[in-house]
């Protein structure tokens, strides 16, 4: 049932479904990202209690979503890796935390400049960002365990551990503003209630959150494709791929 | 468009400098990435040619040493 599968263990499959995607995620990220934010940014309307500063809400909600969803990724890769021994899901664990750790310094960043004009503060040690502050250490924690071993298939193999053990964070994450008394603000979109959002700023929410959405699987499949590639340097076809490229550009 | 001048959009309300501030750094760390991401091709594709080069170059000394191999083998038979 999943031989059609098995190819894309292999690295050179990979890499060139990978190359078929990128360009697509790579124009549909630019295009979504700068219409929401344009929009978000110079015609959605100001929000009547917060003003103008409320716009931030384009950029923090994004990549705090999918702060988390590349993590769930790389969990899924991680138990990938760990359970049949699959290179090409160690690799991606080395492309995805990158990603996610920009996401999750984004979604602090933007919190925080967000939280000095609305609470008073730039930090507060509350359930939701400190759990988020958790998760940037756990990309970080997987980042230097992959890199940490001679042996590249030590190192991934206690990466994957970490990014399985620290899965669990996610959830918390999600559920905090609900399970402790939080400054931070619950949902704006939920799944099964009405949006606490007019329409004139959620469609430009919706489609920077869509922006981010193939920004993220577009960084995700450009560093992958560089992972593969390093891992494969020997092999005549990633030699090709690249020696091509070089006597192209030098 | 929510504001009616440009000085309106910089000063958003008051908020200016934190709304810019958010979006300024935001936009440069993905920058960052994507930039690192390309240099990262760039480096593996400059060790690819160094790699090629050296396969060339141990291929040439084999052959140096096929030829010289013969050479002698001629001279003493």
């Amino acid at each position: 049932m999943w031989k059609w599968l098995h190819p894309y263990a292999k690295g050179e499959a990979t890499y060139r479904l990978l190359g078929l995607w990128q360009p697509w995620l790579s124009g549909l990220a630019l295009i979504f990202v700068t219409v929401g934010l344009v929009w978000g940014l110079f015609y959605a309307p100001p929000d009547y209690q917060q003003g103008d500063s409320y716009r931030i809400i384009f950029i923090h909600v994004p990549s705090a979503m999918f702060s988390m969803g590349a993590y769930t990724g790389m969990a899924i890769a991680a138990l990938i890796a760990l359970v049949w021994q699959i290179r090409t899901a160690e690799w991606a664990i080395a492309a995805i935390a990158p990603v996610g750790a920009t996401l999750t310094f984004v979604a602090l960043f933007t919190g925080a400049v967000w939280g000095k004009p609305m609470w008073g503060t730039w930090w507060e040690w509350d359930a939701r960002l400190t759990s988020q502050l958790i998760l940037l250490f756990l990309y970080i924690g997987v980042l230097a365990l992959y890199y940490a071993f001679n042996d590249a298939r030590t190192g991934a193999k206690a990466a994957a551990i970490l990014a399985l053990v620290g899965v669990i964070n996610v959830p918390i994450i999600h559920f905090s503003v609900y399970w402790w008394n939080s400054l931070h603000q619950g949902a704006t979109i939920t799944k099964f209630e009405k949006p606490s959002m007019p329409p004139e700023m959620l469609i430009p929410l919706l489609i920077s959150i869509a922006g981010f959405l193939f920004l993220t699987a577009a960084l995700i499949t450009q560093r992958l494709r560089n992972e593969i590639l390093k891992q494969e340097l020997h092999r005549p076809w990633a030699m090709e791929k690249l020696g091509v490229e070089a006597n192209d550009g030098v | 468009m929510a504001f009616d001048s440009w000085q309106e959009v910089i000063w958003m309300g008051g908020y200016g400098f934190y709304v810019w501030l958010a979006f300024g750094v935001s936009i440069l760390a993905i920058a960052i990435l994507v930039v690192h991401g390309l240099l990262t091709r760039k480096k593996l594709a400059q060790m690819a040619v160094k790699k090629q080069q050296q396969q060339q170059r141990i291929a040439r000394r084999k052959q140096q040493e096929r030829h010289r191999s013969m050479v002698t083998n001629d001279s003493t038979s």
